[in-house]
């Protein structure tokens, strides 16, 4: 890790900036150089952190490839999906010469680095302020170095038809770090699906830090859909935070189907009464890989509600951790929290854990929370085969129906169609003969888009 | 069709079974009765093929295959059928799912082709009709939230669907009403042909009205004690089984 703090210090000396951002860039420097990456010392980095899992340094992409138009190098595979693309390409929005976007209904999209520019009040007002103080080395890291950002702006009474998805791609021959610092402000009743894609092109040991901010005024609702898609060299590392409003509604459904190391942060702060929050997952991860949801719900209000539904299924040597943290402050009564976490490890090398985690200070609450490792039911294989089904198939169907249960709640159709036809492929093998992005191999040898790496070397 | 030959089954060491001798033609309907306990429903899992027992002695023969060298979903494929007691629920797992995979793997084993969506949607809705289901409930999860009656419904309506030589019918009528009672009989009577064969296994005679059994055989004591015409159920219903005990015990039976 030493390697990798010195390679940060390099970096960051060797940068040229003169944004908005370059106070916060420093102060956020200096925290990474007291608190370096997070060890296992750390309590929620206690089974695998990421200090030993970084390569001693990276290649950066210190500036934009080339304008190419998206459609060239990338296509979203969910059949009939209408919806608002944006890509990132190794890091920057991609954009010919459009950096920041407003619509008619004043809903602004593009680059973060565009949007400080032309708006600083707004996006300042919200800028690493939706996080709690306190945060790890990765937070810290983010702020010093991130390349570029999505923003979004639904001004009030805006209520968005079309879902926006925003594409994060990696093309590189190098391993690449890439940061981005996305932030998404949701004006009073005003909604929004948003859908975040992390894919690779290539297989690359890639270390991917993120962060996402929220802010939803009274009223406002987000559908925030992520899907989770790397090579299984790559380390991932999500972090998002949300900063509720009253009466506003997040909704989130986080589905991991490949990678090599994934973290998912997600905090949700509940600063106004019915604020609600349905935060929802699934992974289904094999061989090596590890998936790390972190979920962290603070009901600062009374009357304030939040309910997780995290599902994964883990095979071969996969590991798998869950941690639900659920806080409700002294005066905030009137509260309803839910958690569950269920999991199915289907061999005996599989290493899962789960923490469920309750910390209510107030005395009107009402709270439950569940957490199963198991196999599957024996009954049911029973029943299932009693009727003629192969033990395979009788599995498969079993496993289908467990993991389903989340990807029913997605909201848009042609996603859910989508989802539960890549839950069913990559339960049935199908999916992890491809290390790519799964989005677009579900027929591999109609590969309808040509990547080539030439014109960016231009 | 199905011979038991001096049937032993014991799980976990306890003998439950003590050496059951029964044969069942094509185009029968056999009735077992018997007390709680005495080993009615440890025979129809066996059949099905629960490994949680351990037959330690004498042999199932069906179709002149030794039944209990098959698997448990070959079983079904060679056309056995079980209908539960206690039916499982499964999440997540439709009932079109289900029987669609269920009966085109069935079909692969028999070498036929299999159904095609319409002809899948078309054999459901006529087998629907058999126990008088909703197509609201094929929708649903298997079992799901269904009520006592709802399930045992379903088992027959999955018996239609599966069309099975030999349907065992664990207790089929515990639990229901008696319009379900009459829905669920109605159902099996529907299904009844020369070629297949029901065994029914029940505590009380009520069914047996609606279902007549060519044979009703008392189970006691992990034995067959006594076999006779539908008759005897009546005479079981009259006086109880502490007769059967009761010559059991002098050794009248065995």
């Amino acid at each position: 890790m030493q390697d990798f703090t010195q390679f940060i210090k390099q970096t960051f000396e060797a940068r040229n900036d003169s944004s908005p951002f370059e106070t916060l860039r420093k102060e956020a420097f200096t925290k990474f150089c007291e608190q370096e990456l997070p060890t296992k010392k750390i309590e929620q980095w206690r089974h695998k952190a990421i200090d030993k899992l970084v390569e001693p340094q990276y290649a950066l992409q210190s500036e934009p490839l080339p304008y190419i138009p998206i459609e060239k190098f990338f296509k979203c595979n969910v059949q009939n999906i209408n919806t608002q693309m944006f890509a990132f390409l190794n890091g920057w929005f991609v954009h010919d010469n459009q950096p920041l976007l407003t619509f008619e209904n004043g809903i602004i999209v593009g680059t973060i680095l565009e949007a400080v520019k032309q708006y600083p009040e707004l996006v300042l007002q919200h800028f690493s302020k939706i996080r709690p103080d306190k945060t790890d080395g990765l937070i810290a890291l983010n702020e010093a170095l991130f390349s570029d950002g999505i923003f979004i702006y639904i001004p009030d009474n805006v209520r968005t038809e079309m879902p926006i998805q925003v594409v994060s791609l990696i093309e590189s021959e190098q391993n690449l770090m890439l940061q981005h610092h996305n932030l998404i402000v949701m004006g009073k009743n005003a909604t929004l699906s948003f859908i975040q894609c992390d894919d690779s092109l290539r297989n690359e040991k890639s270390f991917i830090n993120n962060v996402t901010e929220i802010f939803m005024d009274e009223y406002s609702q987000l559908d925030y859909y992520k899907m989770e898609n790397k090579s299984s060299e790559s380390l991932l590392a999500n972090n998002i935070y949300v900063n509720q409003q009253a009466n506003s509604q997040f909704f989130s459904n986080v589905t991991t189907f490949n990678g090599g190391y994934v973290r998912n942060n997600i905090h949700v702060e509940m600063n106004g009464e019915y604020a609600d929050a349905k935060l929802y997952g699934l992974y289904l991860v094999d061989r090596k890989q590890y998936v790390d949801n972190q979920v962290e719900v603070i009901h600062n209000q009374p009357n304030t509600s939040s309910n997780q539904l995290y599902k994964g299924i883990a095979d071969d040597e996969a590991g798998a951790n869950f941690n639900g943290h659920v806080i409700v402050k002294p005066h905030a009564q009137g509260i309803a929290a839910y958690q569950i976490n269920k999991n199915i490890a289907l061999t005996d090398d599989v290493k899962i854990t789960t923490h469920p985690f309750l910390e209510i200070y107030a005395d009107d609450v009402k709270c439950s929370h569940g957490a199963t490792i198991g196999q599957l039911d024996e009954e049911a294989m029973f029943y299932l085969r009693s009727r003629g089904i192969c033990k395979r198939n009788a599995r498969m169907l079993l496993m289908y129906a467990f993991a389903n249960n989340v990807a029913d709640y997605v909201k848009i159709p042609e996603l859910r169609n989508r989802l539960n036809e890549m839950i069913q492929k990559r339960l049935s093998g199908e999916l992890s003969i491809c290390d790519q992005c799964i989005l677009h191999c579900s027929n591999k040898k109609s590969f309808d888009f040509e990547f080539k790496i030439k014109p960016f070397s231009n | 069709m199905l011979r038991i030959e001096n049937l032993h089954v014991s799980i976990k060491g306890k003998e439950i079974l003590k050496g059951v001798n029964l044969h069942v033609q094509k185009g029968e309907v056999h009735a077992i009765m018997g007390p709680n306990g005495t080993g009615k429903s440890t025979l129809a899992s066996v059949i099905a093929g629960k490994d949680l027992f351990d037959v330690t002695e004498g042999q199932i023969i069906y179709k002149e295959k030794n039944l209990l060298d098959l698997s448990i979903e070959d079983r079904a494929r060679e056309g056995i059928f079980i209908g539960f007691q206690y039916p499982v629920e499964i999440p997540g797992v439709s009932i079109n799912n289900f029987m669609r995979t269920a009966l085109n793997e069935i079909r692969q084993y028999k070498k036929l082709p299999p159904l095609t969506a319409s002809q899948f949607i078309t054999l459901m809705e006529e087998k629907r009709k058999v126990v008088e289901l909703t197509s609201k409930l094929s929708d649903r999860s298997v079992n799901e939230g269904f009520s006592g009656g709802e399930k045992k419904r379903n088992e027959i309506f999955q018996m239609a669907v599966l069309e099975p030589e030999l349907a065992i019918l664990d207790e089929t009528d515990s639990g229901l009403d008696i319009d379900a009672l009459r829905i669920v009989a109605n159902g099996v009577n529907q299904l009844k042909s020369k070629d297949n064969a029901t065994v029914v296994i029940t505590h009380y005679q009520r069914l047996l009205d609606y279902i007549v059994p060519d044979v009703v055989h008392v189970l006691f004591d992990g034995k067959i004690v006594k076999s006779g015409p539908k008759e005897l159920a009546l005479e079981l219903e009259e006086k109880g089984y502490d007769w059967i005990k009761t010559e059991y015990e002098q050794g009248l039976i065995k």
